[in-house]
Protein backbone atom coordinates (compact mmCIF):
# COMPACT_ATOMS: atom_id res chain seq x y z
CA UNK A 1 0.00 0.00 0.00
CA UNK A 2 1.42 3.30 -0.84
CA UNK A 3 1.56 6.25 1.05
CA UNK A 4 -1.52 7.81 -0.66
CA UNK A 5 -3.67 4.54 -0.93
CA UNK A 6 -2.97 5.15 2.75
CA UNK A 7 -4.10 8.35 3.51
CA UNK A 8 -7.16 7.69 1.19
CA UNK A 9 -8.11 4.76 3.23
CA UNK A 10 -7.91 6.59 6.42
CA UNK A 11 -9.37 9.49 5.29
CA UNK A 12 -12.05 7.32 3.86
CA UNK A 13 -12.66 5.12 7.23
CA UNK A 14 -12.73 8.30 9.49
CA UNK A 15 -15.13 10.07 7.33
CA UNK A 16 -17.59 7.11 7.22
CA UNK A 17 -17.02 6.76 11.12
CA UNK A 18 -17.80 9.90 11.46
CA UNK A 19 -21.03 9.81 9.22
CA UNK A 20 -21.80 6.75 11.93
CA UNK A 21 -21.65 8.97 14.59
CA UNK A 22 -23.88 11.70 12.96
CA UNK A 23 -26.55 9.45 11.99
CA UNK A 24 -26.91 7.80 15.17
CA UNK A 25 -26.94 11.08 17.31
CA UNK A 26 -29.55 12.54 14.85
CA UNK A 27 -31.38 9.17 15.63
CA UNK A 28 -31.20 9.29 18.79
CA UNK A 29 -32.45 12.45 18.76
CA UNK A 30 -35.58 11.89 16.21
CA UNK A 31 -38.48 13.42 18.74
CA UNK A 32 -36.06 16.44 19.99
CA UNK A 33 -35.69 17.48 16.65
CA UNK A 34 -38.65 17.79 15.37
CA UNK A 35 -39.74 21.06 15.73
CA UNK A 36 -43.15 20.67 16.22
CA UNK A 37 -45.88 18.06 17.72
CA UNK A 38 -48.95 16.83 15.44
CA UNK A 39 -52.24 16.49 17.13
CA UNK A 40 -51.60 12.09 16.70
CA UNK A 41 -48.83 12.60 18.53
CA UNK A 42 -50.65 14.15 21.61
CA UNK A 43 -53.19 11.38 22.15
CA UNK A 44 -50.29 8.87 21.95
CA UNK A 45 -47.81 10.26 24.57
CA UNK A 46 -49.73 13.05 26.98
CA UNK A 47 -47.82 15.99 27.76
CA UNK A 48 -47.96 17.92 31.01
CA UNK A 49 -49.93 20.59 31.52
CA UNK A 50 -46.87 23.08 32.47
CA UNK A 51 -44.69 21.84 28.71
CA UNK A 52 -44.60 24.49 26.50
CA UNK A 53 -44.63 22.90 23.67
CA UNK A 54 -45.40 23.41 19.52
CA UNK A 55 -48.08 21.90 17.67
CA UNK A 56 -48.43 21.73 13.91
CA UNK A 57 -51.32 20.88 11.47
CA UNK A 58 -53.86 22.46 9.72
CA UNK A 59 -56.51 24.81 10.32
CA UNK A 60 -59.91 22.60 10.08
CA UNK A 61 -61.97 24.62 7.11
CA UNK A 62 -65.22 26.61 9.18
CA UNK A 63 -63.61 26.06 12.73
CA UNK A 64 -62.27 29.64 12.78
CA UNK A 65 -63.99 32.16 15.54
CA UNK A 66 -63.11 35.17 16.95
CA UNK A 67 -64.38 35.76 20.57
CA UNK A 68 -66.11 39.07 22.04
CA UNK A 69 -63.15 41.24 22.43
CA UNK A 70 -62.14 40.53 18.71
CA UNK A 71 -58.16 39.73 19.70
CA UNK A 72 -58.54 35.86 20.63
CA UNK A 73 -59.41 33.47 17.91
CA UNK A 74 -60.00 29.87 18.36
CA UNK A 75 -60.01 27.57 15.80
CA UNK A 76 -59.64 23.57 15.13
CA UNK A 77 -56.34 21.66 14.21
CA UNK A 78 -55.90 18.29 12.49
CA UNK A 79 -53.71 16.06 11.09
CA UNK A 80 -55.94 14.47 9.39
CA UNK A 81 -56.50 11.71 12.04
CA UNK A 82 -56.62 13.82 15.39
CA UNK A 83 -57.92 17.45 16.11
CA UNK A 84 -57.45 19.86 18.55
CA UNK A 85 -59.22 22.98 19.77
CA UNK A 86 -56.60 26.20 20.26
CA UNK A 87 -57.01 29.22 21.51
CA UNK A 88 -54.78 32.21 20.92
CA UNK A 89 -54.52 36.08 21.89
CA UNK A 90 -52.89 37.99 19.44
CA UNK A 91 -52.13 39.17 15.68
CA UNK A 92 -52.27 36.36 13.21
CA UNK A 93 -49.44 35.99 10.20
CA UNK A 94 -51.04 37.26 7.06
CA UNK A 95 -50.89 33.63 6.02
CA UNK A 96 -53.30 32.36 8.81
CA UNK A 97 -56.36 30.81 6.87
CA UNK A 98 -58.62 27.95 7.07
CA UNK A 99 -56.88 24.99 5.10
CA UNK A 100 -53.59 26.28 5.81
CA UNK A 101 -51.09 24.72 7.85
CA UNK A 102 -49.84 26.36 10.74
CA UNK A 103 -47.51 25.82 13.87
CA UNK A 104 -48.73 26.75 17.40
CA UNK A 105 -46.88 27.66 20.23
CA UNK A 106 -48.18 27.14 23.94
CA UNK A 107 -49.71 24.80 26.48
CA UNK A 108 -52.25 22.58 26.49
CA UNK A 109 -54.58 23.00 29.37
CA UNK A 110 -57.94 21.48 30.82
CA UNK A 111 -58.29 17.84 31.14
CA UNK A 112 -57.41 15.86 33.81
CA UNK A 113 -54.17 14.84 34.30
CA UNK A 114 -52.94 12.83 31.38
CA UNK A 115 -56.17 12.60 29.71
CA UNK A 116 -56.56 12.48 26.19
CA UNK A 117 -56.59 15.05 23.75
CA UNK A 118 -60.52 16.10 23.20
CA UNK A 119 -61.00 17.18 26.76
CA UNK A 120 -57.91 19.92 26.66
CA UNK A 121 -57.69 22.94 24.83
CA UNK A 122 -54.51 24.39 23.24
CA UNK A 123 -53.40 27.86 25.19
CA UNK A 124 -51.00 29.41 22.23
CA UNK A 125 -48.94 32.24 22.78
CA UNK A 126 -47.61 32.46 19.31
CA UNK A 127 -48.67 31.10 16.11
CA UNK A 128 -46.65 30.85 13.08
CA UNK A 129 -48.01 30.41 9.43
CA UNK A 130 -46.37 27.28 7.63
CA UNK A 131 -45.46 28.15 4.05
CA UNK A 132 -45.96 25.18 1.74
CA UNK A 133 -43.32 24.50 -1.20
CA UNK A 134 -46.34 25.27 -4.08
CA UNK A 135 -45.39 28.62 -5.95
CA UNK A 136 -47.77 29.76 -8.76
CA UNK A 137 -49.15 32.68 -10.00
CA UNK A 138 -52.68 34.07 -8.65
CA UNK A 139 -54.28 33.56 -12.60
CA UNK A 140 -52.48 29.79 -12.28
CA UNK A 141 -54.36 29.30 -8.53
CA UNK A 142 -58.09 30.30 -9.89
CA UNK A 143 -57.70 28.10 -12.75
CA UNK A 144 -57.23 24.84 -10.72
CA UNK A 145 -59.67 25.91 -8.57
CA UNK A 146 -62.50 26.47 -12.17
CA UNK A 147 -61.22 23.23 -13.22
CA UNK A 148 -61.40 21.53 -10.08
CA UNK A 149 -58.05 19.83 -9.93
CA UNK A 150 -57.95 21.93 -6.45
CA UNK A 151 -60.28 22.42 -3.23
CA UNK A 152 -58.61 25.51 -1.91
CA UNK A 153 -60.69 28.55 -1.45
CA UNK A 154 -59.87 30.95 -4.25
CA UNK A 155 -57.12 33.40 -3.24
CA UNK A 156 -57.79 36.59 -2.02
CA UNK B 1 -7.11 7.97 -10.01
CA UNK B 2 -8.73 10.27 -12.04
CA UNK B 3 -6.03 12.47 -14.53
CA UNK B 4 -7.44 15.31 -14.38
CA UNK B 5 -7.00 16.98 -11.13
CA UNK B 6 -3.69 15.59 -11.53
CA UNK B 7 -3.14 17.90 -14.97
CA UNK B 8 -4.60 20.75 -13.29
CA UNK B 9 -2.38 20.72 -10.27
CA UNK B 10 0.23 22.50 -12.05
CA UNK B 11 0.53 26.12 -11.12
CA UNK B 12 1.39 27.51 -14.20
CA UNK B 13 -1.07 25.31 -16.17
CA UNK B 14 -4.06 26.34 -13.67
CA UNK B 15 -2.81 29.95 -14.19
CA UNK B 16 -3.34 29.67 -18.11
CA UNK B 17 -6.64 27.93 -18.04
CA UNK B 18 -8.03 30.63 -15.42
CA UNK B 19 -6.92 33.61 -17.33
CA UNK B 20 -8.46 32.04 -20.38
CA UNK B 21 -12.01 31.17 -18.43
CA UNK B 22 -12.29 34.23 -16.20
CA UNK B 23 -13.33 36.82 -18.69
CA UNK B 24 -16.06 34.68 -20.17
CA UNK B 25 -17.25 33.81 -16.44
CA UNK B 26 -17.86 37.14 -14.88
CA UNK B 27 -19.81 38.33 -18.60
CA UNK B 28 -21.90 35.48 -18.31
CA UNK B 29 -22.57 36.18 -14.68
CA UNK B 30 -22.88 40.15 -14.97
CA UNK B 31 -25.22 39.16 -18.15
CA UNK B 32 -27.45 36.11 -15.92
CA UNK B 33 -27.72 38.41 -12.99
CA UNK B 34 -28.88 41.77 -14.75
CA UNK B 35 -31.78 39.51 -16.81
CA UNK B 36 -32.76 37.13 -13.94
CA UNK B 37 -32.95 40.26 -11.46
CA UNK B 38 -34.91 42.15 -14.00
CA UNK B 39 -36.70 39.05 -14.90
CA UNK B 40 -37.29 38.28 -11.19
CA UNK B 41 -38.19 41.78 -9.74
CA UNK B 42 -39.65 43.24 -12.59
CA UNK B 43 -41.77 40.34 -14.88
CA UNK B 44 -42.32 37.54 -12.86
CA UNK B 45 -45.80 36.85 -11.11
CA UNK B 46 -46.95 37.35 -7.44
CA UNK B 47 -47.43 34.52 -5.43
CA UNK B 48 -50.97 33.51 -4.86
CA UNK B 49 -50.40 32.92 -1.32
CA UNK B 50 -47.17 35.02 -0.36
CA UNK B 51 -48.10 38.13 -2.99
CA UNK B 52 -44.98 39.91 -3.45
CA UNK B 53 -42.73 38.87 -0.85
CA UNK B 54 -41.91 35.30 -2.92
CA UNK B 55 -39.54 37.89 -4.64
CA UNK B 56 -37.17 37.03 -1.87
CA UNK B 57 -37.01 33.52 -3.52
CA UNK B 58 -35.08 34.77 -6.20
CA UNK B 59 -32.17 36.05 -4.41
CA UNK B 60 -32.30 33.60 -1.24
CA UNK B 61 -32.77 30.07 -3.24
CA UNK B 62 -29.67 30.28 -5.29
CA UNK B 63 -27.65 31.76 -2.41
CA UNK B 64 -28.52 28.64 -0.33
CA UNK B 65 -27.68 25.92 -3.06
CA UNK B 66 -24.91 27.95 -3.86
CA UNK B 67 -23.77 27.55 0.04
CA UNK B 68 -23.97 23.91 -0.25
CA UNK B 69 -22.25 23.43 -3.50
CA UNK B 70 -19.23 25.79 -2.52
CA UNK B 71 -19.32 23.33 0.51
CA UNK B 72 -18.96 20.22 -1.72
CA UNK B 73 -16.18 21.94 -3.98
CA UNK B 74 -14.42 22.96 -0.48
CA UNK B 75 -14.57 19.31 0.84
CA UNK B 76 -13.84 17.48 -1.95
CA UNK B 77 -10.62 20.13 -2.80
CA UNK B 78 -9.76 19.41 0.64
CA UNK B 79 -9.72 15.89 0.88
CA UNK B 80 -7.70 15.92 -2.16
CA UNK B 81 -4.80 18.06 -0.31
CA UNK B 82 -5.14 15.67 2.38
CA UNK B 83 -4.48 12.43 -0.25
CA UNK B 84 -2.69 14.19 -3.03
CA UNK B 85 -1.06 17.17 -1.26
CA UNK B 86 -1.58 19.12 -3.95
CA UNK B 87 -1.02 22.93 -3.43
CA UNK B 88 -3.92 23.92 -5.43
CA UNK B 89 -6.20 22.30 -3.91
CA UNK B 90 -5.21 24.04 -0.65
CA UNK B 91 -5.28 27.23 -2.50
CA UNK B 92 -8.74 26.72 -3.61
CA UNK B 93 -10.06 25.57 -0.62
CA UNK B 94 -8.57 28.48 1.23
CA UNK B 95 -10.06 30.68 -2.06
CA UNK B 96 -13.44 29.21 -1.65
CA UNK B 97 -14.99 29.57 2.30
CA UNK B 98 -15.23 33.01 2.69
CA UNK B 99 -17.01 33.09 -0.87
CA UNK B 100 -19.54 29.99 0.67
CA UNK B 101 -19.49 32.06 3.92
CA UNK B 102 -20.91 34.97 2.14
CA UNK B 103 -23.79 33.06 0.23
CA UNK B 104 -24.65 31.63 3.48
CA UNK B 105 -25.18 34.72 5.22
CA UNK B 106 -27.25 35.72 2.13
CA UNK B 107 -29.07 33.20 2.68
CA UNK B 108 -29.72 33.56 6.35
CA UNK B 109 -30.51 37.17 6.29
CA UNK B 110 -32.97 36.78 3.06
CA UNK B 111 -34.60 33.58 4.46
CA UNK B 112 -35.10 35.59 8.06
CA UNK B 113 -36.29 39.15 6.10
CA UNK B 114 -39.02 36.43 4.07
CA UNK B 115 -39.89 34.28 7.05
CA UNK B 116 -41.03 37.76 9.44
CA UNK B 117 -44.29 38.53 6.61
CA UNK B 118 -44.71 35.00 5.53
CA UNK B 119 -44.27 32.70 8.97
CA UNK B 120 -44.59 35.50 11.69
CA UNK B 121 -41.21 35.08 12.76
CA UNK B 122 -37.34 36.35 11.71
CA UNK B 123 -36.07 33.23 13.34
CA UNK B 124 -36.78 29.47 14.68
CA UNK B 125 -34.63 26.55 15.38
CA UNK B 126 -35.98 24.28 13.28
CA UNK B 127 -33.48 21.65 11.96
CA UNK B 128 -33.21 23.23 8.48
CA UNK B 129 -32.08 26.83 9.87
CA UNK B 130 -30.51 25.49 12.85
CA UNK B 131 -28.38 23.08 10.25
CA UNK B 132 -27.82 26.01 7.71
CA UNK B 133 -26.81 28.04 10.81
CA UNK B 134 -23.82 25.39 11.71
CA UNK B 135 -22.88 25.48 8.03
CA UNK B 136 -22.21 29.05 8.39
CA UNK B 137 -20.01 28.29 11.15
CA UNK B 138 -18.14 25.74 9.78
CA UNK B 139 -17.40 28.12 6.85
CA UNK B 140 -15.98 30.59 9.92
CA UNK B 141 -13.92 28.11 11.26
CA UNK B 142 -12.16 26.70 8.06
CA UNK B 143 -11.01 30.14 7.43
CA UNK B 144 -9.87 30.94 11.34
CA UNK B 145 -7.98 27.35 11.00
CA UNK B 146 -6.42 27.97 7.86
CA UNK B 147 -4.49 31.02 9.15
CA UNK B 148 -4.14 30.20 12.78
CA UNK B 149 -0.75 28.30 12.52
CA UNK B 150 2.53 29.81 11.91
CA UNK B 151 3.51 26.97 9.56
CA UNK B 152 1.04 27.57 6.52
CA UNK B 153 1.17 23.48 5.89
CA UNK B 154 -0.32 22.36 9.26
CA UNK B 155 -3.41 25.16 8.90
CA UNK B 156 -3.60 24.18 5.54
CA UNK B 157 -3.72 20.49 7.04
CA UNK B 158 -6.31 21.47 9.97
CA UNK B 159 -8.70 23.26 7.81
CA UNK B 160 -9.13 20.69 5.44
CA UNK B 161 -9.97 18.02 8.06
CA UNK B 162 -12.50 20.28 9.30
CA UNK B 163 -14.15 20.43 5.93
CA UNK B 164 -13.95 16.96 5.02
CA UNK B 165 -15.58 16.30 8.26
CA UNK B 166 -18.30 18.98 8.11
CA UNK B 167 -19.43 17.87 4.78
CA UNK B 168 -21.38 15.15 6.92
CA UNK B 169 -23.82 18.53 7.46
CA UNK B 170 -24.73 18.26 3.86
CA UNK B 171 -27.06 15.69 3.61
CA UNK B 172 -28.61 17.06 7.14
CA UNK B 173 -29.13 20.30 5.63
CA UNK B 174 -30.75 19.24 2.57
CA UNK B 175 -32.95 16.28 3.93
CA UNK B 176 -33.80 17.86 7.36
CA UNK B 177 -36.98 18.90 5.47
CA UNK B 178 -37.81 15.44 4.90
CA UNK B 179 -36.70 13.85 7.67
CA UNK B 180 -38.19 16.05 10.43
CA UNK B 181 -41.21 18.22 11.09
CA UNK B 182 -39.72 21.76 10.41
CA UNK B 183 -41.21 24.69 9.94
CA UNK B 184 -39.37 25.67 6.50
CA UNK B 185 -40.52 24.10 3.47
CA UNK B 186 -39.59 21.18 1.84
CA UNK B 187 -38.08 21.23 -1.67
CA UNK B 188 -39.89 23.03 -4.23
CA UNK B 189 -37.29 22.72 -7.18
CA UNK B 190 -35.02 19.72 -6.08
CA UNK B 191 -37.04 16.86 -5.85
CA UNK B 192 -38.13 13.23 -7.44
CA UNK B 193 -41.67 14.38 -8.66
CA UNK B 194 -40.91 17.41 -10.57
CA UNK B 195 -41.05 21.47 -9.42
CA UNK B 196 -43.78 22.19 -7.71
CA UNK B 197 -43.10 25.88 -8.67
CA UNK B 198 -44.71 27.31 -11.89
CA UNK B 199 -43.01 28.07 -14.87
CA UNK B 200 -43.22 31.41 -14.96
CA UNK B 201 -41.13 31.26 -11.31
CA UNK B 202 -39.01 28.77 -11.97
CA UNK B 203 -37.50 30.01 -15.42
CA UNK B 204 -36.18 33.62 -13.68
CA UNK B 205 -35.00 31.19 -10.73
CA UNK B 206 -32.88 28.97 -12.61
CA UNK B 207 -31.90 32.28 -14.77
CA UNK B 208 -30.40 34.01 -11.37
CA UNK B 209 -28.91 30.30 -10.11
CA UNK B 210 -26.89 29.94 -13.56
CA UNK B 211 -25.87 33.63 -12.37
CA UNK B 212 -24.88 33.00 -8.94
CA UNK B 213 -22.78 30.04 -10.09
CA UNK B 214 -20.99 32.10 -13.08
CA UNK B 215 -20.18 34.73 -10.57
CA UNK B 216 -19.10 32.36 -7.68
CA UNK B 217 -16.72 30.71 -11.02
CA UNK B 218 -15.62 34.25 -11.63
CA UNK B 219 -14.51 35.36 -8.00
CA UNK B 220 -12.94 31.62 -7.07
CA UNK B 221 -10.19 31.92 -9.89
CA UNK B 222 -9.72 35.60 -8.60
CA UNK B 223 -9.05 34.49 -5.34
CA UNK B 224 -6.99 31.69 -5.81
CA UNK B 225 -5.04 33.79 -7.53
CA UNK B 226 -4.87 36.09 -4.51
CA UNK B 227 -4.12 32.84 -2.57
CA UNK B 228 -1.48 31.77 -4.70
CA UNK B 229 0.34 35.34 -5.03
CA UNK B 230 0.17 35.85 -0.62
CA UNK B 231 1.50 32.24 -1.07
CA UNK B 232 4.66 33.29 -2.66
CA UNK B 233 4.86 36.53 -0.54
CA UNK B 234 5.21 34.01 2.29
CA UNK B 235 7.74 32.06 0.91
CA UNK B 236 10.10 34.59 -0.50
CA UNK B 237 9.59 36.24 3.25
CA UNK B 238 10.46 33.02 4.51
CA UNK B 239 13.93 32.57 2.32
CA UNK B 240 15.09 36.34 2.91
CA UNK B 241 14.51 35.68 6.43
CA UNK B 242 16.75 32.29 6.60
CA UNK B 243 19.33 34.14 3.79
CA UNK B 244 20.07 37.13 6.16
Amino acid sequence: MTRKRRRMAFLAAGLACFALAAALVLAALEDKVTFFYSPSDLAVEPVGPDARIRLGGLVVEGSVARTGDGLTTTFELTDGAASVPVSYTGVLPDLFREGQGIVAAGRLVGGAAGARVPDAVFMADEVLAKHDETYMPPEVAEALVEAGYWREDPPR
Amino acid sequence: MPSFPHSLASPARFRRLSRRVLPWASALAAGLLGVGLVWALGFAPPDYQQGDTVRVMYIHVPAAWMAMLCYAVMAALSASFLVWKHQLADLAARASAPIGACFTAVALITGSLWGKPTWGAYWVWDARLTSVLALFFLYLGHMALAGAFDDRERGGRAAAILAVVGAVNLPIVKFSVDWWNTLHQPASVLRLDGPAIHGSMLWPLLTMAAGFAAFYVAVLLVRIDGESAARRVEVLTRRRAAGA
